[in-house]
């Protein structure tokens, strides 16, 4: 990282500390909202939420590994998130994922070249009754078939 | 221990705090409860385990420890609570009301038995060839409660790599039981904060920042964390099969150093109880073993003494006298795991350390040059091993700058756990040993060196030599056998005031050269400072950075472990508070019935002045062999 990019990030941190508070109970606010906009969390960033918060690296890194929404490592700029829950399986949540997969040209777990999009499972979403479901980004869509699917992926491109 | 946890503490690991109710006089304060149909009364906001234990029945334990708050995650400890729909965790209990409890109900010991079998189920056990073999207290569980199959199966490999990056801590996380009392002891007692849980469910282990190796984050190396693991998840780097191989080759010259510390522990390790000092049979054991000469750490810690309190004399001149701006209070420099907690987490205060070496160092410097030369040995054949109650001593020996003597000053750092293994292996029963003395040139030392192994032993030691440089009196004349009581005992931080007074002493032969009289110390107060576990260490830079009290100070000892040397992360295990208070017990004792109790009375220090080092304490040579220099490393990883 360069010293104005981290300056930058110190900056926007210490402003997301004023928001929340510096207790400890703001860390994962703080986080939420640095994921938001970075679609990341960079180390750099994780010692700073330490340094401002008075707890220990460490401690930040843990909470990130335990919530899968927040990363460690960059993501592309849309992140899709299709159920993987018994519901949505039933409901043909295979033929939605080949149909994904073909469309963007990576697997699940990966990022598209052109860092638009990472590809992911999500444990249940609660749209058991409409499956199968994905989350893009912070929207969710339901009901899903192969072609409704490279529809709304088309509409991101 | 003081520190069980803060505010800051995450919330499962907070100290129970029970409100009491309003009206005590009811119940007097004291809860009358039934354990095992047996009335007993307890003091309201006790513990279930603590009542149990209080009461004589005993209830196994595995995350909770003495020093440590309580976590309740590994629920061995369960009992049956009359009234609860589920057993409940005795060490996570206060009693608050009236309650029958049963600790050995059908119902809990099924439970544990398949707490016991689900750890295992997770256990990468290799008993035979581990470490912890005997000692562990998995395996122990599993002996207690006849665990005689894997209801739940077993490891067959190792899920996770071992991380051998460190000089001085091996992580092998396929034993782990995720008992969390290294996490507690890095991130609350010790607030160094290395290591915590990471991930979740099934991939939950205990990892360093970003997953990064041992080496590369900011662990001080304090071993803390290895002296309170249940099983061989966390343990030092054990260099002994390269100290055999030395031992078995002919044309090295092996020697080892013996500080305190181990000596007044080691007997643990062959039954003994706490509180046997084992110094003289030690010597006569290592000697059997194969060891060419032994020596006694106590020397240089005496000649630390002399260079430390010159250094501390020298910045005061030039502050006092000259007006310089020199770093004041000075700290010492003893201890490897403070030296690297400053180095990470106060680098702009590097200039107040003591740039004198820690005894272990400079007595290797002194072995590769001075002996060798009087000795006749070429330096480049001697092996010098220091045995230590430190596992960042392991580190500290490893550092780049350590390498004064034209060689590698000391070669390996071995613990007393290490030690002890050895003595083992080589079929020797160490309390039965005849006792024998150290081998000169250096040879016996005083009890100032001694006492270096407990908290506050430093600042003792240079003060019962300050003292008598500057007043010119006798230390016994001002404290009662020459026994600093302030400075004793396991407060967190202590702190004392010295007043100097009107009436100074002549300037000893030794420090001539470099101040002319006492003058500029007339009416003068001597503040000075000691504390211990590097919980405590924080407290004091924290005040020192905000203006406050300590910062005044003149002087300041820092040990990174608990109770200082005697509490180290190379000693047996367990080290518990009583443990401690004992081996304490056992170095003072041996201090008071020595002759030579100051380290400037020690002869062999007065001829290495004469000799050797000819320009005197800090004098250029000094300098070059046994003051070192800094690193600010900072707190961020890149």
């Amino acid at each position: 990282m360069l010293v104005t990019e981290k300056n930058a990030m110190t900056e926007e941190i210490e402003q997301l500390v004023e928001k929340y508070g510096s207790k400890r109970s703001s860390l994962l606010s703080i986080l939420q909202d640095i994921q938001r906009k970075h679609k990341y969390i960079p180390d750099f960033a994780q010692q700073e939420v330490a340094r401002l918060l008075d707890i220990h690296p460490v401690e930040v890194f843990s909470v990130i590994s335990f919530y899968a929404f927040l990363n460690t490592k960059p993501k592309g700029k849309n992140i899709i998130r299709l159920c993987q829950t018994i519901s949505c399986d039933m409901q043909g949540k295979s033929a939605v994922a080949k149909s994904i997969e073909r469309e963007l040209g990576i697997k699940f777990g990966e990022t598209s070249k052109d860092n638009k999009f990472t590809l992911e499972y999500a444990n249940c979403v609660g749209m058991c009754d409409q499956g199968p479901a994905m989350i893009i980004n912070e929207r969710v869509y339901y009901k899903l078939t192969p072609e409704k699917a490279i529809e709304i992926l088309n509409g991101l491109k | 221990m003081e520190s069980k946890g803060d505010l800051r503490a995450p919330v499962s690991q907070t100290p129970l705090i029970v409100e009491k109710p309003k009206d005590t006089s009811a119940i007097g304060g004291m809860v009358s409860i039934e354990i095992n149909e047996k009335k007993v009364a307890v003091p309201l906001g006790t513990t279930i385990l603590e009542a149990c234990k209080m009461n004589g029945i005993s209830i196994p334990t595995l995350c909770h420890h003495d020093d440590l708050c309580v976590a309740g995650v590994c629920r061995i400890c369960v009992v049956e609570v009359e009234g609860m729909r589920t057993l409940q965790a005795s060490c996570a209990y206060p009693i608050t009301n009236p309650m029958k409890i049963k600790t050995s109900s059908p119902m809990v010991r099924r439970a544990r038995r398949h707490i016991i079998d689900l750890l295992l189920s997770e256990h990468y056990g290799e008993c035979y060839s581990c470490f912890r073999n005997g000692k562990c207290e998995l395996q122990n569980l599993a002996k207690e409660y006849g665990v005689d199959s894997y209801t739940f199966g077993h490891v067959e490999k190792p899920k996770y790599e071992v991380d051998k990056s460190s000089y001085s801590v091996v992580r092998d996380m396929s034993k782990c039981v995720l008992c969390k009392r290294c996490v507690r002891t890095c991130i609350d007692l010790q607030e160094v904060g290395v290591l915590e849980a990471v991930d979740r469910g099934d991939n939950t282990h205990i990892g360093t920042f970003l997953e990064k190796p041992l080496a590369d984050v900011i662990c001080i190396n304090c071993g803390q964390c290895i002296n309170r693991c249940p099983t061989a998840a966390l343990r030092a780097n054990d260099p002994s099969d390269e100290i055999w191989a030395a031992i078995d080759d002919p044309t090295k010259h092996v020697i080892i150093q013996t500080a305190p510390s181990p000596r007044a522990a080691i007997g643990e390790e062959f039954g003994l109880g706490a509180g046997h000092s084992m110094t003289r049979e030690l010597n006569t054991a290592l000697k059997r073993i194969g060891f060419d000469k032994v020596f006694d750490t106590n020397f240089t810690a005496d000649l630390t003494i002399i260079e430390e309190g010159t250094e501390l004399i020298l910045r005061l001149y030039k502050a006092l006298v000259k007006k310089e701006s020199v770093a004041l209070p000075q700290f010492t420099s003893c201890s490897p795991g403070w030296v690297k907690f400053l180095e990470h987490y106060y680098p702009e205060y590097i200039d107040n350390l003591s740039s004198a070496k820690s005894p272990q160092q400079m007595f290797g410097a002194l072995i590769k040059t001075f002996y060798a030369q009087r000795a006749g040995i070429d330096p480049a054949n001697i092996v010098s091993v220091a045995l230590m109650p430190c596992s960042a001593k392991k580190f500290e020996c490893n550092r780049p700058e350590m390498h004064d003597s034209g060689y590698k000053d000391v070669d390996y750092g071995l613990t007393t756990r290490e030690m002890a293994r050895m003595i083992k292996e080589a079929g020797i029963n160490l309390p039965e040993m005849p006792k024998s003395n150290f081998d000169n040139p250096f040879g016996e030392a005083s009890g100032a060196g001694l006492i270096f192994g407990a908290t506050g032993g430093v600042m003792e030691a240079a003060i019962r030599s300050v003292v008598e440089f500057v007043l010119g009196k006798k230390t016994e004349d001002i404290f009662e056998k020459a026994n600093i009581i302030p400075l004793r005992g396991f407060e967190g931080i202590k702190y004392m005031e010295i007043p100097i007074g009107d009436k100074v002493g002549p300037v000893p032969e030794l420090l001539k050269h470099l101040v002319p009289n006492w003058d500029w110390l007339k009416g003068a107060v001597l503040k000075i400072a000691v504390a211990h576990g590097t919980a405590n260490a924080k407290k004091i830079m924290d005040d020192i950075k905000a203006g406050g009290k300590f910062s005044e100070c003149h002087f300041i000892e820092f040990m990174a472990c608990p109770g200082g040397c005697l509490g180290g992360g190379g000693q047996p295990i367990p080290t518990t508070p009583e443990i401690r208070k004992k081996r304490a017990e056992a170095i003072y004792a041996e201090d008071e019935s020595l002759e030579l109790r100051k380290s400037h009375d020690n002869p062999h220090v007065v001829q290495i002045y004469q000799e050797f080092l000819t320009e005197g304490p800090c004098g250029h040579l000094s300098h070059e062999l046994l003051h070192t220099h800094y690193l600010k490393r900072g707190r961020y990883i890149a």
